[in-house]
Parts: structure tokens; C-alpha cells; sequence
């Protein structure tokens, strides 16, 4: 961005956008020799170097050299240059960006949290452990199911979890078996996990209301089925309804019914999965449980089991002895092993308890205001955007852009255009399964008024995709960094830095 | 537009028999469905396939989509102009767009493939549902 500020236009008098282009340099390119970010006393001792010289890296001469001020500077451009869901509705599908209640953060960075050391001895970590203990419990206890493992890092590294467990248990009695079964209304994670778990992957095609089709199911598992692995409710926002009958059939062959919970803020608290024949679930806390997500993370994936799956959780477990005190048993001969460091990411579960906490008894009002809120964008949005399933939505919706697609508007761009009027865009293009996806999910935590405001602005874009569909191809307008090349980006990676 | 010669399936691939020898692409509806290709995953020459096995993938920026053999047979070409440009299969998917060359193991499967007109009275019914 070499255009130097003489030679272009300057804002005129109501121009509200962002001064065109708003470019922040990279904090290397803002790099001067000389440039200090600390000040020191004089060394008054004698100067020794006490890294060998084969250790030291000739290459690194010339890092980068800038002052407190410009790194402050620079961070704080660069997060007004971004979007996050403390600015507005973030509606991404199947995503669950909700509001991070402040009163979390202020539990997470009590000192006996925050500054609590991973290699303490026991004795003088029976606060955290007591914390992880008392999540798996209320864990177990909304989802119906035996013990919980915290270890996983992600939603994904919990179905890992998950299916390897499966896999030890079926292990166990000689024979792993060989393929794990998946609607193409999945999550796209659960085929990658099955696969890196050492299954095949089998793809189960859905019925016309876009739920598993018992017929199809019956035909495919087969004895050589480890698995199914469903996502309840789907990714159209759909319930399984039949989730009693699929759970009979996978049973009836000896498999193991894996479900994908990142949905489970649609139903946490009012409907256990255990009582569903679910023998393996993970959550996602980012999700569910609203601790921070998508740059603000890290995740943490929990995955509870059956009674029969829980001799293979990951070691260790948290346990509370006789005398009431908490200690690690890391004696499971049978366990998948260790996932990840110590407990987890051990401040996400102190937010999920925060909030777990401040529910209480009524945390079934999550599901019941998600999904009213996504009833509530559906009703608004009807006849406007094509809506491909019909059954009853859950905590998101899915629509597509076939109304708009004779205009020549796709759903790229009617997300592109959501920037201008300042929501984050759905998701787009998926599922699969329906041509043209916005996928939406507004959680509970959006007003009326932010509902209306996102109504209004879809429905604009949709009348202007009538009236004045280039403004709608060509957006966004308003934003820091307008319409991306992002063909240009995929086939020409670059992926590093360099002067 | 689909042309006559060719062979289809279900999942969006065409074959061109020529000898024991079978030309394989994916056809001009699915390259439209992908939108701009980005990426090709290719079988190595040499390696064996049975009929509607997976070979590889096309990743386009809306999915990563998988192809399947629509025949059984040994990779005995890969189009290295279309790895390197995948651009080709959305300019030109029936020709310069070809993905694999196989030797085919039997010529009884050919058979069971859609035709031209097949296929497109298969499109038809699959964009009505969408």
C-alpha cells in the first residue's frame, strides 16, 4: 500500500467509512534499529555470556526493534480493525458465539485460579482439582452419562477421544472392527476423527426432513460398525426424533452410538443424552458453556461415557478419596492414554462452572432462549430466503440463496454484505447438503432488538438483491478490508513474511 | 452440452473409453457446483482402484469434495497441467480438465454407467431438489 496520503482524497465532510484503504503494517515492516521497548540500568557487573555459542542463532540479527508505544499502538489498531462478538450479533451456524458473561472472566483471574501452578504438589492444589471434579459431576449429570474427561483441548480432540475409547472397548473383546458410520449432516470434524482413529468412513445419506433415515442406517450397520456418529440436533437444526429407534439399531450389531454435542446448547437441561441411548458425547465449553472462542480461546472438549466406556477415559482422572481430599489416579491400565497436559485448559473450565453456576436449576432456559431466538429469525425471515427443510428448528437455522440466485446473488455475498450493515456473516456453503447455505445461529444471548436489527438488515439484503444486486456482488463497502480474492488466495499461498 | 460419448455417475465423474484404456474427469455441472477450483489431490501412477472407490479430492473455496472411480483399474496417468492449474477443470472439464487415465480392469462396468442423456435428466431431477 504504497499510495502515498497526498495523492488521494481525502474524508469528506459525513463520510463515516474507514479512510480507504485502512492499512496497518505488519509489526516487523514498523521495525527501526535501535528502537527499544524497555530501559535498563548500566551493567555494573562483569558481562559473561552464558549460552553457548553453537545454541546462539547468527540468523536472527536484525529481529524486529520498536518501542512500547508503537507495539500498543499497532495491537490496538489492529483490534479495532476486527470484529468480535462484543460488538454485535456474530450469527455463525453451528459455531454457538455467544456472549462470555463478565462475571467468568472475574471468577478466572481470582489469584488462587489464575496463578495456580500445573506442578504443585496435590496437597496444595485441592481447589482446582475440586473445580474439575465438581464440572465432571455436573457435567455427568446434564448429559445423563457415567464420568466426563475435561483433558480434551477442542471439540474435535474430544471425538478423538471419543472414538478411541470405542475403539479400546471393542479392542477388548477382540475385534475393533473396521468402519465408523456418518449422515452427511454432520459436523465436518467427525469424518477426520474417525479416519485419524484408524476407521473407514461410510456416509449416510438423509431423508427428505433432513434427519437420519432408519431404512439407511439398518442397511449399513453391519457387525463391522464401530460407531455412529451423530449430531443431535443436526447441523440444519434439526432433532433426530428417531434417536431411540437409531439407538436400538446401532446397539443391535454391537456399535457404539457417538453423539456430536457442539449442539448441545440447544437442549442442555432440558434432555439427557444418556436417556437417548447415547453412550459417548463430547461438549464444546467455547460453545455451550460460553467460555471465550474463536481467537479468544483456547477450547476445551469434554467428553463424557457410558458406564461401559469408563475404564478407557484418559488418565488421569480427578478423584475424591475416602477422607474427602482430591488427587489424580493416574493407575487405568486401560486408559486411550493422555491428551493433553495436566487437567486441560484449566481456565476454561472455571468460566463453564461460572456459568453453569449462575444458572443453577433454570440452565435449561439456555436451550429454551436459543432456540427461541432462531424460531424467532426463522418466522422473520420466512419467504424472504428459501428455507430447503422444513421440520422444526432447534437453536439454528438454515437457509439457502435460491430466492436470490436468478439475481446472480449467491450466498458469499450475501454474507459479504452483512459486513456493511455490522453483523458478523453466517456460516456459508454448509451443510453440504443444502446448495447455497446460511447457516444460523443467534444463542440466547441476543435481545429482541439485536433480532429485529438482524432481520432487517437480511431483508434488506434482499430486496436490494431485486433492486440493486451489484451493490450486493461488490460488498462489502464499509469495512477495513473490502471484497478479498480469495481464489487468488487459495491457489498462490503465501504463507510467510518476508522483507 | 454432455457429451455423447462419454459415460457418468452418480457422483458427478465421466469417463472416456478408448481401448482398455479410460479417461476420467468430473463434468462441467460439477466443476459449476464447486465454483473456482484451488486444489487437486491425485493418486500416484501405479496405484489400483476398484469401481466407486475414492482416488482422490477437488477442493474448490465453498467444500473439498472427494471423486470416485467410476471404473475398476490402475492409474496409469495423471493431468500434472491440472494439479498445477486447476483453473483447467472449471475452463475446461471435459477436455484439458481430464484428472486421471486408468487401465481398466474389465469393460463390463462401462455398462452400468449413465449416459449423456441419463445424466442429464439426473441433473435435472438433482437441481429441482435442492
Amino acid at each position: 500500500m504504497s499510495v502515498s496520503v497526498e495523492e488521494k482524497k481525502g474524508p469528506a465532510p459525513g463520510d463515516r467509512r474507514h479512510p480507504e484503504p485502512l492499512h496497518e503494517p505488519l509489526v516487523f515492516e514498523r521495525s527501526g534499529e535501535g528502537k527499544v521497548g524497555y530501559s535498563l540500568p548500566p551493567l555494573d557487573v562483569p558481562e559473561t555470556v552464558a549460552i553457548p555459542e553453537v545454541l546462539c542463532r547468527p540468523d536472527l540479527a536484525g529481529e524486529t526493534e520498536i518501542s512500547e508505544v508503537e507495539v500498543a499502538r499497532h495491537f490496538t489498531r489492529l483490534s479495532r480493525l476486527n470484529f468480535s462478538i462484543d460488538q454485535a450479533l456474530y450469527p455463525l451456524g453451528s459455531c454457538t458465539m455467544k456472549h462470555n458473561p463478565r462475571v467468568n472472566e472475574e471468577v478466572a483471574r481470582l489469584p488462587g485460579f489464575a496463578s495456580a501452578h500445573p506442578l504443585a504438589p496435590e496437597e496444595v492444589s485441592q481447589g482446582a482439582l475440586e473445580l474439575a471434579w465438581r464440572l465432571e459431576k455436573i457435567l455427568s449429570e446434564l448429559t445423563g452419562l457415567a464420568r466426563v474427561t475435561l483433558q480434551p483441548a477442542a471439540g474435535a480432540q474430544g471425538e478423538l477421544a471419543g472414538i478411541l475409547m470405542v475403539r479400546a472397548a471393542l479392542a477388548k473383546t477382540g475385534n475393533p472392527r473396521t468402519t465408523v458410520l456418518i449422515p452427511d449432516s454432520a459436523h465436518g470434524t467427525n469424518p477426520a476423527s474417525a479416519h485419524f482413529a484408524g476407521y473407514k468412513v461410510r456416509e449416510l445419506k438423509s431423508n427428505a426432513r433432513g434427519t437420519l433415515d432408519l431404512h439407511v442406517l439398518e442397511e449399513a450397520m453391519t457387525e463391522d460398525v464401530a460407531a455412529l456418529m451423530l449430531t443431535v440436533p443436526n447441523t440444519l437444526g434439526i432433532f433426530e426424533n428417531q434417536i431411540l429407534d437409531i439407538a436400538r439399531i446401532v446397539h443391535g450389531k454391537g456399535g457404539y452410538l457417538y453423539c456430536d454435542g457442539a449442539n448441545f446448547n440447544s437442549f442442555v437441561g432440558i434432555a439427557k443424552p444418556g436417556a437417548m441411548g447415547i453412550d459417548v458425547m463430547h461438549m464444546n465449553l467455547h460453545k455451550t458453556f460460553s467460555t471465550p472462542h474463536g481467537g479468544g480461546g483456547p477450547g476445551a472438549g469434554p467428553v463424557a461415557v457410558a458406564e461401559s466406556l469408563v475404564p478407557f477415559l484418559p488418565r488421569p482422572t480427578v478423584e475424591r478419596r475416602t477422607d474427602g481430599a482430591f488427587s489424580l489416579d493416574h493407575d487405568r491400565p486401560e486408559s486411550i492414554g493422555r491428551l493433553r497436559t495436566f487437567l486441560g485448559n484449566f481456565g476454561m473450565f472455571v468460566r463453564a462452572l461460572a456459568y453453569i453456576s449462575s444458572y443453577g436449576n433454570r440452565i435449561g432456559d439456555v436451550a429454551r432462549g436459543a432456540v427461541l431466538n432462531a424460531n424467532y429469525i426463522r418466522a422473520g425471515l420466512a419467504g424472504v430466503y428459501h428455507l430447503k427443510y422444513d421440520a422444526p428448528t432447534m437453536h439454528e437455522v438454515v437457509f439457502s440463496d435460491k430466492k436470490q440466485t436468478a439475481s446472480g446473488i449467491h450466498a458469499m455475498d450475501i454474507g459479504k454484505r452483512l459486513m456493511d450493515y455490522g453483523f458478523h456473516p453466517p456460516t456459508i456453503s454448509f451443510p453440504l447438503i443444502v446448495y447455497g447455505a446460511l447457516m444460523i445461529e443467534p444463542t440466547e444471548t441476543e435481545s429482541k432488538t439485536g433480532l429485529d436489527a438482524f432481520v432487517a438488515a437480511m431483508r434488506k439484503i434482499a430486496r436490494e438483491s431485486e433492486e440493486d444486486p451489484e451493490i450486493v456482488k461488490t460488498a462489502p463497502h464499509t469495512t477495513p478490508v473490502r471484497r478479498v480474492d480469495e481464489v487468488g488466495a487459495a491457489r498462490n499461498l503465501v504463507l510467510r513474511w518476508r522483507p | 452440452m454432455n457429451p455423447e460419448e462419454l459415460h457418468y455417475t452418480a457422483s458427478h465423474e465421466w469417463v472416456r473409453i478408448d481401448g482398455d484404456v479410460g479417461t476420467i474427469g468430473i463434468t462441467d455441472y460439477a466443476q459449476k457446483e464447486l465454483g473456482e477450483i484451488v486444489y487437486l489431490e491425485m493418486p500416484e501412477v501405479g496405484h489400483v482402484f476398484n469401481a466407486d472407490e475414492e482416488f482422490g479430492t477437488v477442493e474448490s473455496v465453498k467444500a473439498v469434495s472427494e471423486l470416485y472411480t467410476p471404473v475398476s483399474g490402475e492409474i496409469v496417468e495423471v493431468n500434472k497441467g491440472a494439479v498445477a492449474e486447476p483453473g483447467i477443470v472449471n475452463d475446461d472439464p471435459f477436455g484439458d480438465g481430464w484428472l486421471i487415465k486408468m487401465k481398466l480392469t474389465t469393460d463390463e462396468e462401462v455398462g452400468k454407467l449413465m449416459t449423456a442423456e441419463q445424466y442429464a435428466k439426473y441433473v435435472q431431477q438433482e437441481e429441482k431438489e435442492r
